[in-house]
């Protein structure tokens, strides 16, 4: 077991600023209007720096050096860019426990998981793209003897990203690493619970990348994220968040005619066939842990695997296995490297989880552990931590229908094949969903019956860079990770070239 | 029947934003991070459509607050009653409350039998 000393204490591995102002064209810049506002830690609800107060002039004033850079960005070779990715990958990897351990301060998240997984993912990423950019290839189409359509990528010019609170580094990273493979500049604006982690990254990076290619706008969402979103310097903004604001950024979007990825979340099911419980072995094991999944990043995952769907035939034992796995998960202080769920995000997210448990008891579901709030004592106190909780019931309920975002997951039965898909599929959304079985055929069948965009199959929760994310339904458009998301960066330049000397015959 | 409600503290907060920003408008989110919270904005500033239904307006001394939802969400909300609430935090999204370090909040009840 071992500590890490928070961020502030002398032997901490990494100290925040007292103050972070934007980083607009490779420098920090104060926001115009001169506002700032505290960024508590969830780990213990005490505020530790301050964060600008971004407003539509910082806004613009971002833009202004985005577009100052984005066109020698995008002119640069694929090597060039290439190069410039692995280099903020190296830099990462060698910063790896200051990242990660600034990261759990941020936003609560156990460092156990930053460790392995936030951080190590955002660097593979980085580098994927540095090695899909180069990979990537235009077309060559012969349409007949003398003429030829030739197909470029070009970039997009400046875009806009509007980065969600639940892996604040990763998300953001998910967006920048393509984007800038891409060859565009980026105004990104964090999210105001988590405003503070990627300072601590874009200081580490900020003299690998031209001025102005990256360029980071805090403040809330109404006064810096309407500004950006609704902008016309923009051309295209990518979004991960709420169903409510992504229909607000696709209004903002017809305005200006420009397109936009959104991912909006998810009521993800996790269906267990029978078969998993044929025999107790690893497999076994395997499958009670991809139910407990949904306490990963308490909960504060998109494709959380909130709905728990079990057979029939091994209802009563899974179940119970699951639970007895349920409480064995490990709840503390989130910079001890043994703890396995940390601290929500923020305060209204507690508030948040804590009335969503309320209605799913009002509405006749049975807690079966958990169910309530954590005091973890001492300073932890101050915190926002929740106990995983497991609910039975039915999901006609507003806890199966609605994203909670926290470690709650609720759990309903199936008899067969088509009442496990009908079940699965009777949600409003389709990002991620998990299907446990010994046998092929019924997993694949069942991969390919949900309607979700990602279908885990006897794993859950990876999130390798080269395998496309991204939903049906009002889960949202477009997708992110795997090459195919530079096409989301980019523009197709068609040149369609006659090498025939003669007329066209039309006039 | 009425189906939604405003808690005083909340209420205190709408007097505020009305000052300040004028005529206002809930929409009720679903989804990710900040979704199932509901949105304040100015009135108009969201665009409901035949896709959204009108659950009710708030009374807040003269003036109102319509509150809406998708109709495909309302479909799985029907049966419960909503009552905004305010807690200290600031969300993300585009809620126009987020600056003052408080956040709009569902509280819910299951509508009697009388109700529905």
């Amino acid at each position: 077991m071992a500590q890490y000393a928070a961020p502030g204490q002398p032997d901490s591995v990494v100290t925040y600023r007292d103050r972070y102002d934007h980083f607009i064209g490779g420098e920090y810049v104060p926001p115009a209007q001169g506002g700032y506002f505290a960024n508590p830690t969830p780990v213990t609800g005490e505020d530790f720096t301050e964060i600008a107060r971004g407003t539509a002039e910082d806004v613009d004033r971002a833009l202004d050096a985005a577009h100052g850079a984005s066109r020698a960005w995008g002119r640069t070779s694929v090597a060039e860019r290439a190069n410039v990715l692995n280099r903020i990958a190296d830099r990462m990897e060698a910063n790896l426990e200051k990242l990660a351990v600034a990261e759990t301060w941020d936003n609560g998240k156990a460092v156990r998981e930053t460790l392995a997984a936030d951080l190590p993912l955002a660097i593979d990423h980085f580098r994927y793209f540095a090695g899909a950019i180069r990979a990537q290839e235009g077309g060559i189409s012969q349409i007949d003897e003398d003429l030829v359509a030739y197909h470029f990528h070009e970039p997009l010019g400046v875009v806009g990203q509007i980065i969600p609170w639940n892996f604040p580094i990763l998300m953001a990273v998910w967006k920048l690493a393509p984007a800038l493979a891409a060859g565009n500049a980026v105004v990104l604006k964090p999210a105001e619970q988590t405003p503070a982690s990627i300072h601590v990254l874009m200081e580490l990076i900020a003299d690998l990348l031209p001025p102005g290619v990256v360029n980071v706008v805090n403040g809330f969402g109404v006064e810096a994220g309407k500004p950006l979103a609704s902008s016309r310097r923009i051309s295209k903004i990518a979004f991960t968040g709420e169903t409510t604001t992504g229909r607000l950024i696709m209004q903002y979007a017809s305005e200006n005619i420009i397109p936009v990825t959104l991912e909006l979340g998810g009521k993800s099911p996790n269906v267990f066939f029978a078969d998993v419980a044929a025999q107790r072995d690893a497999f076994y094991d395997k499958a009670l842990e991809g139910f407990t999944m949904f306490a990963l990043n308490q909960g504060e995952v998109c494709t959380c695997p909130s709905r728990a769907l079990i057979q029939d035939d091994i209802y009563d034992q899974f179940l119970g296995d699951a639970v007895e796995r349920t409480k064995a998960v490990r709840q503390g202080n989130p910079l001890d490297t043994e703890t396995m769920i940390g601290a929500q995000a923020s305060n209204d997210q507690l508030e948040k989880i804590l009335s969503y448990i309320d209605i799913g008891k009002q509405e006749g579901a049975k807690v079966l552990t958990g169910g309530g709030r954590a005091d973890l004592g001492g300073e932890l106190s101050g915190g926002y931590y929740v106990t995983p909780t497991v609910f039975e019931g039915d999901n006609k309920m507003r806890i199966f229908q609605e994203e909670i975002f926290g470690p709650v997951v609720a759990v309903t039965r199936f008899a067969d094949y088509d009442d496990a898909m009908k079940t699965a599929n009777d949600t409003l959304y389709g990002l991620g969903a998990g299907v446990w079985s010994r046998d092929g055929g019924v997993a694949y069948r069942a991969g390919r019956d949900i309607q979700a965009g990602r279908v885990w199959v006897n794993n859950y929760h990876a999130y390798p860079a080269h395998a496309a994310f991204g939903g049906y339904k009002q889960s949202g458009i477009g997708r992110e990770n795997h090459r195919m998301m530079l096409d989301h960066y980019q523009q197709t330049k068609n040149l369609l070239v006659s090498y025939s000397q003669n007329a066209q015959g039309f006039f | 029947m009425t189906r939604v409600a405003l808690t005083p503290e909340a209420a205190d907060v709408l007097r505020r934003l009305r000052a300040d920003h004028g005529d206002l408008m809930f929409h009720q989110s679903g989804g990710c991070c900040d979704g199932s919270a509901p949105m304040c904005y100015r009135f108009g500033e969201f665009r409901t459509g035949s896709s959204d239904v009108h659950l009710g307006d708030l009374e807040v001394d003269s003036f109102k607050v319509p509150i809406w939802m998708s109709l495909a969400q309302f479909e799985l909300w029907s049966h419960t009653h909503l009552t905004i609430d305010v807690v200290p935090g600031r969300g993300s999204g585009f809620s126009l409350e987020a600056p003052l370090g408080v956040r709009f909040l569902v509280r819910s009840r299951l509508l009697s039998a009388m109700e529905l």
